[in-house]
């Protein structure tokens, strides 16, 4: 019996064992990044970075701000470096998650555009790092919505009963919220209870309309017709209407006040390798990555010198770089109190289950 | 009539299968579109293997699932027995208690085992989230399912050979070696099996255990969804649907032939 017992306790023994050593590896810089992030084809952003630096990548990614935040405010996992969007990114700092950055390890800032810094969700700009940025738009197929009516429509295309079934709406209740705000003249950082009661009454008047509510679904659908008009981020752009995988009828129009988003670099207060995650920040605003990654991602970039290199088409679309009377129009999300986000979530549940 | 029930079968059939052959014919497709169809290509499968994410993924998946297996098979084996040698009372509390898990919302369990080893690290400095707490996440999750397929196996057991082994002078460790073990065999393997497919399949509690050192699969293809999902992710599917086949028809081949034998020598 003694003999199968100590089998046992070492058969169940052995695998942690093993993973002693797959546990945190000296000089591993943790990342946190949202899927299909990030170049891996035209310069590998990682392992160009690994090569250039020493220093090991280990590279991870989530799906959502949420998820993200939810993963890190726990404790239940430590990376170094994350990328949340404007709203997270000012929730962060409020709860004291995120380090303020030591910019002279950070030389390449200086590259990034003068715009874009200092926005509302980090004001002397000492958290953050923007990485990529867009507006949200409306996508319409213009073998069946012509552009004059998009255009002189705005929003209400979203709410016209002559595409009733054809129209898609984002799937979480942030975006959704932002659209009807904008639509009905709102701000869409709005705490007042009774504007976001009063956008929930449009969205509602909306569901019957939609084909659905949906996200990533929206790319296929709109490529194949299914629907025909689809508030999105400008960004996905360079996908849905690609030449050779998407579908040219599509187009693009960003109504006056509407979104514009910044996903940022931070690093985590809980870092024990602040220097390294700045090094790593630093790479990813060098010319060549952010040239990399803004062409492989498709969204815009906030680096004046990638700007400069990209395909002129592309650098002067204003889909992607619309000017600067524009994007004065447009508002960036913030993080909103609790309570408003309690309302918005119920009344969200409540529309859905409608 | 019996058209009717070849028609219904046929319609189950359908049902199960179709979206998994939609989804291997799409593999070889040369287009990302997923309603066009722009002829044959191995594209895919040559991409996916340039995907260091997508193998990393793939590697702590595997590496988890066959390490959960293994472990959870033994201790669900060793509790089974445990069970099995219980009264009445006792027997069916264990039971009770081992089906909670299985029942309880996948969610629920991640989170409690999230916070749980959240307590740990920050109480004792030990288990950083990482490979070590999922894979103690997926052997909890295993278990009971081993548990519940050796137990069977037990109770069809003609008690009285255990102890005549005693008798004829084994040693209670040989006895249960060679009389018990091959006995409970294909419930021992069934349950290793199921608790490797579990394993792979899961996706709430690795979401919640991995750390930021272990991704697995599920969790790095749902992290994708920003941007459409690629054919890639079609090609790897394919091959392990294809894996996890061989390996359920190796098995099942296997326990046919033992069956085969064992009935040609109790004829004898």
């Amino acid at each position: 019996m003694k003999k199968l017992a100590i089998f046992l306790v070492a058969a169940l023994l052995l695998p942690f064992a093993l993973c002693g050593c797959a546990n945190k590896a000296e000089n591993t810089l943790n990342v946190f990044n949202w899927g299909e992030y990030i170049d891996d084809e035209i310069l590998d952003v990682n392992r160009a970075f690994e090569e250039a630096t020493g220093i090991k990548v280990n590279y991870k990614t989530f799906d959502s701000n949420e998820s993200m935040y939810t993963l890190i405010s726990t404790g239940a996992a430590d990376y170094d470096v994350i990328f949340p969007s404007d709203y997270m990114v000012g929730k962060m700092i409020d709860e004291g998650l995120l380090a303020e950055l030591n910019f002279d390890n950070i030389p390449n800032y200086q590259y990034i555009d003068e715009k874009y810094r200092n926005m509302l969700y980090d004001p002397e700009n000492r958290y953050s790092v923007p990485y990529m940025w867009g507006t949200v738009g409306i996508f319409y197929n213009t073998k069946y919505v012509s552009r004059e009516e998009v255009e002189s429509q705005g929003w209400g295309i979203l709410w016209n009963k002559k595409y009733k079934d054809k129209i898609y709406m984002f799937d979480n209740p942030r975006d959704a919220f932002a659209v009807a705000e904008a639509y009905l003249g709102y701000s869409l950082n709005t705490t007042n209870e009774g504007e976001i009661r009063a956008a929930y009454d449009k969205l509602i008047e909306q569901k019957d309309l939609l084909q659905g509510y949906y996200m990533d679904q929206i790319f296929q659908k709109m490529i194949n017709e299914e629907g025909w008009i689809a508030p999105y981020y400008a960004g996905d752009g360079s996908v849905m209407m690609d030449p050779e995988e998407g579908n040219t009828d599509i187009a693009f129009y960003a109504p006056p006040g509407t979104n514009m988003f910044v996903d940022a670099m931070c690093v985590l207060k809980s870092s024990d390798m602040k220097a390294e995650a700045e090094a790593y920040i630093n790479f990813l605003c060098s010319t060549d990555a952010a040239l990399a990654n803004t062409e492989y991602i498709g969204y815009s970039t906030p680096h004046t010198e990638a700007h400069k290199k990209l395909d002129p088409e592309w650098a002067s679309d204003p889909m992607y770089y619309p000017d600067a009377d524009f994007l004065k129009t447009t508002e960036v999300f913030l993080t909103l109190p609790d309570k408003t986000n309690k309302l918005m979530n119920e009344l969200w549940i409540k529309l859905k289950i409608h | 009539m019996k058209w009717l029930s070849r028609v219904y079968n046929g319609i189950i059939f359908l049902f199960l299968y179709l979206p998994i052959v939609v989804l291997v014919i799409f593999s070889f497709n040369d287009s990302k579109n997923r309603a066009r169809w722009d002829g044959f290509t191995l594209d895919w499968y040559k991409d996916l293997f340039q995907n260091e994410l997508i193998l990393e993924s793939l590697k702590v998946t595997l590496t988890v699932a066959v390490l959960a297996a293994l472990v959870a098979t033994v201790i669900g084996t060793a509790a089974a027995v445990g069970i099995h040698g219980m009264n009445q009372r006792l027997k069916r509390t264990f039971l009770f208690v081992n089906n909670i898990p299985m029942v309880s919302p996948e969610i629920v369990s991640g989170v409690a085992l999230m916070l749980m080893f959240v307590f740990i690290y920050r109480a004792t400095g030990l288990l950083r989230p990482g490979f070590a707490t999922l894979l103690i996440a997926h052997i909890t999750f295993c278990i009971p399912y081993v548990v519940l397929q050796v137990m069977p196996k037990l109770r069809q057991m003609n008690r009285h050979m255990y102890e005549a082994a005693l008798d004829l002078g084994c040693s209670p460790v040989s006895a249960f070696v060679r009389v018990v073990m091959p006995e409970i065999m294909p419930g021992v393997v069934t349950g290793a099996l199921m608790a490797f497919t579990i394993s792979l399949d899961d996706f709430v509690i690795s979401y919640f255990n991995s750390g930021s050192t272990a991704q697995t699969l599920s969790v790095t293809i749902y992290s994708m969804t920003k941007k459409p999902i690629t054919p890639e992710i079609n090609a790897l599917s394919t091959l392990m649907f294809g894996a996890v086949l061989l390996l359920l028809l190796l098995v099942n081949l296997g326990q046919i032939r033992d069956g085969a034998q064992k009935a040609k020598s109790a004829r004898r």
